[in-house]
């Protein structure tokens, strides 16, 4: 009896030793990892999608990736943000004011299940996304279409009519055929509409790639994807596949790569700014990307209104920002001072707007345009700026606080909050009582998407809650015109009105970095900052 | 015996009751509308975020919402992750990865603790002793995740040892860095635990009667020594694999680890009620389980400790 409890209490113990032994037996493949690079599968790293795959109701980075190579729109843009012809044989428009228009299909196009893409997929798919019944995060996205309710659902637009298998008519605002590469238009085969949270799990696209089977999802794991034979197109796909790895942090990623056990990372982690370059040679990838970062100013904020002190405050804190040394010091270089609301990388950017010099640094001039909008009304208190701390932008919100203190001689300080959510809650609720980081990333590469959703009274993206009739009206008289280089004039009235008024402050466009593993060529980055993966190539 | 265990097994209802329902407290009452945060900077209207709401009971007052959860969690259902998965498959996905890293990591500490500690314990004073108590305060206080980094860096990426991260599937062999690091932190307070119990217990009346008996070294310290001093050391361990579930969230995160930190982490960024709660439930129950084998281990180890 004694012995056997001795016994007991020493198997306990040698279990837990094998268990450590065993496992320092077992490690032999260390490394390598086994996948990069081999079969002609590229590893990129991604983060766990936030909702279902399905296109109209994936919203950020993490399933928009994925969207993106499981299908293929009436339009796609190029490395560029160039149109081109994807499923779409032709759009034309059919009136002179350019709000009817007819889309041809190609004959040859089908989902990766066999069935063809036919005009009804794309209308079908569009009445759903567009009925806030379905509750789809790019919901909005259809209210330039005849018919569009936010609030009422509606069963079918009244602008979208099928006229035949393979064409159908569009009535929708004249720039409306420039968003159409946007993964909210991706046409959705008659499968989905019989179980729609089931088809998010395993969804069946049109595009250059396919799901690996049913389990290729696996959650905060990895999701794999194989070319789809199936595909007929302008595009080629030069490598067998995609494994999109989910990190829970892109240090880890960017140690992966480094490894080679990581084929494509898309954004170095700003830990590693510093040296990335050194680390990665002619690996590594630096170029203007297409997120702006801004300061938003609620224009109800005391002193900030839109009136004269407001707009000479607002310019104030403007020049005094020393854009190149934070870009320097915090982003290693890797981002752009900004010089419009847009991004280089879209049509319509401008670098010779009237009013430009407000974004360049000048304390002296910030110093004096400060001390007019105090003879109106001084300034007391401390001007805090926010942002959330669960992503990374603390240190160079602090970093500005700073400059605004040194160089205006106020007190200034970053107001944090813990978490997006909260941060948004003050923000919808106009609470926020200072300004604000904000961001804008473009759905299509087009300066109207910059612009519009910002700053258009009542916009979905206005959060300064900036009101400006003659902006409306400009904006309004752009996407009626049909002219592109006309439409990009007004635009730029448009830009330089804001300029004037400053309802928020342009910092930087955001760089995209990346870098590339040793297994992998011809990897370039498309203006959304995301690679063209079809054209990577494995060793 | 039995009727112990049943006792302590009918203790878990009232503190998961009262577990749960104070984390779905904690989630609901964070600031911020998890809906509206799902979206990110680009708001769709808010009748798109009201039927999203309604989808996750979000639209209810607290109690309904955590009544609602209870009802659901009777029947096997823990409710459905924002990305759409359900979160008993979540649970299913990421528990036993991190149970079995740490389950690698306790094995690491034990051997290492147990075998060192009695050594150092024998050798009070000695060279040998001197050395490990100040390699062991080393480990003390170096957190855990420089220890984490330059293990990553160094035997992973350069020396290429280990992979530095953890792979798809986590295999074990992947997982052994990650579990080194966490056995290694955690090694010095059982190792001191061990070696001042063994300094103790050689001091006992009953060691020196078994030397006086004439039994052999051999004899006397793994059956009298040793044994008499592992409770302690047991018990810290059982602490460790309760901080191990939830305190692994920093390595899970430099070695991407699929486990349970990672997605709570998430989870509780994200406000996924559903997520957090079940989460925390699993782990209350794996921590009051290993309690009580714990306790049970007790009577294996000390003939006088009894259960009735």
């Amino acid at each position: 009896m004694r012995r056997s409890r001795v016994g007991l209490g020493f198997i306990a113990l040698a279990a837990a030793g094998a268990l450590a032994l065993t496992s320092c037996a077992s490690n032999g493949g260390g490394e390598g990892g086994g996948e990069a690079g081999a079969g002609g599968i590229i590893t990129v790293n991604n983060t766990e999608p936030q909702k279902g795959l399905i296109p109209a109701d994936t919203t950020e980075v993490g399933g928009g990736k994925v969207v993106d190579a499981l299908w293929e729109g009436l339009v796609y843009y190029d490395a560029d943000g160039v149109t081109q012809m994807g499923v779409a044989e032709s759009i034309e428009a059919q009136n002179e004011e350019n709000t009817l228009w007819e889309v041809k299909l190609r004959d040859d196009a089908v989902f990766s299940d066999g069935t063809p893409v036919l005009a009804h997929n794309f209308v079908d798919a569009w009445n759903y996304a567009a009925n806030v019944d379905n509750a789809l995060g790019n919901q909005y996205f259809f209210s330039a279409i005849k018919g569009f309710s936010e609030s009422e659902p509606v069963e079918a637009l009244e602008g979208l009519t099928i006229v035949d298998d393979h064409t159908f008519t569009i009535e929708a605002s004249p720039d409306f055929p420039d968003r159409l590469g946007y993964s909210a238009y991706y046409p959705l085969p008659d499968v989905a509409f019989e179980d729609m949270a089931a088809f998010g799990q395993n969804p069946v696209g049109n595009g250059l790639y396919m799901l690996d089977g049913d389990d290729a999802w696996k959650h905060d794991v990895s999701i794999s994807l194989v070319k789809n034979d199936s595909y007929v197109g302008p595009r080629e796909v030069a490598n067998d596949g995609i494994e999109f790895k989910v990190y829970a942090s892109l240090d880890a990623a960017y140690t992966d790569l480094l490894a080679n056990n990581l084929d494509v990372l898309d954004q170095i982690p700003d830990t590693s700014f510093a040296v990335f370059q050194d680390e990665l040679g002619d690996r590594a990838i630096n170029q203007a990307g297409a997120l702006t970062t801004t300061l938003a100013i609620s224009t109800s904020l005391e002193h900030f209104g839109m009136d004269e002190e407001g707009k000479l405050r607002r310019a104030a804190l403007s020049m005094a920002v020393d854009r190149d040394e934070i870009i320097d010091v915090i982003f290693e270089g890797t981002n752009v001072p900004a010089v419009d609301f847009t991004s280089p990388v879209v049509d319509g950017f401008a670098d010779d707007l009237a009013g430009m010099e407000k974004l360049e640094f000048n304390p002296d001039e910030a110093k004096k345009l400060w001390a007019e909008a105090d003879a109106i009304s001084p300034y007391e208190g401390t001007l805090e700026v926010a942002t959330n701390t669960d992503g990374p932008h603390q240190v160079w919100v602090e970093a500005v606080a700073n400059q605004w203190a040194t160089n205006l001689g106020i007190s200034a300080a970053p107001k944090l909050y813990p978490t997006f959510a909260a941060f948004l809650d003050d923000r919808e609720a106009d609470t926020v009582g200072g300004p604000f980081r904000a961001g804008w990333q473009g759905d299509y590469p087009g300066a109207y998407n910059y612009l519009q959703p910002l700053y258009y009274t009542d916009a979905s993206s206005n959060h300064g809650f900036y009101a400006n009739p003659e902006v409306d009206q400009l904006l309004d008289e752009a996407v009626q015109e049909s002219d592109h280089e006309a439409r990009n004039a007004k635009l730029d009235e448009v830009q330089e009105l804001l300029l004037e008024d400053m309802p928020s402050i342009p910092l930087w466009y955001q760089g995209t970095t990346g870098g590339f593993s040793e297994n992998v060529d011809n990897v370039a980055f498309g203006w959304n900052s995301v690679p063209i993966f079809n054209e990577i190539t494995t060793k | 015996m039995l009727r112990y265990i049943l006792f302590r097994l009918l203790q878990v209802i009232p503190v998961l009751l009262g577990t749960t329902f104070l984390i779905y407290f904690m989630v609901f009452a964070m600031p911020g509308d998890p809906v509206a945060a799902m979206f990110g900077d680009k708001q769709p209207s808010e009748a798109v975020l009201e039927r999203v709401r309604e989808q996750y009971n979000l639209d209810q007052p607290f109690f309904i919402q955590y009544l609602l959860y209870l009802k659901g969690i009777l029947v096997g259902d823990f409710g459905i992750s924002f990305s759409g998965e359900p979160v008993s498959q979540i649970l299913a996905r990421t528990f036993p990865v991190t149970i079995t890293l740490a389950a690698m990591a306790i094995g690491i500490e034990l051997v290492l603790a147990v075998v060192v500690g009695l050594f150092s314990g024998l050798r009070k004073g000695k060279l040998f002793d001197n050395i490990n108590l100040i390699i062991g305060l080393l480990f003390l206080s170096i957190p855990i995740f420089v220890i984490a980094f330059i293990a990553q860096y160094g035997l992973g990426l350069k020396l290429g040892w280990f992979s530095p991260t953890v792979g798809p599937g986590a295999p074990v062999s992947d997982l052994l860095l990650p579990a080194i690091v966490l056995g290694v932190s955690l090694y010095a307070t059982s190792m001191r635990l061990t070696r001042s119990s063994v300094i103790d217990t050689l001091n006992q009346d009953f060691v020196r009667t078994a030397y006086a008996k004439g039994l052999s070294r051999n004899r006397v310290v793994p059956v009298h020594v040793l044994r008499n001093s592992l409770i302690p050391t047991i018990t810290n361990t059982a602490t460790d694999f309760g901080t191990l579930m939830v305190g692994a969230t920093v390595t899970e995160g430099i070695f991407n680890v699929p486990g349970v930190g990672n997605v709570l982490f998430q989870a509780i960024l994200k406000g996924e009620n559903a997520t957090v709660v079940s989460f925390v439930t699993v782990m209350v129950l794996i921590y009051l389980v290993v309690n009580l084998v714990v306790d049970l281990l007790y009577a294996v180890l000390d003939p006088r400790i009894r259960y009735a």
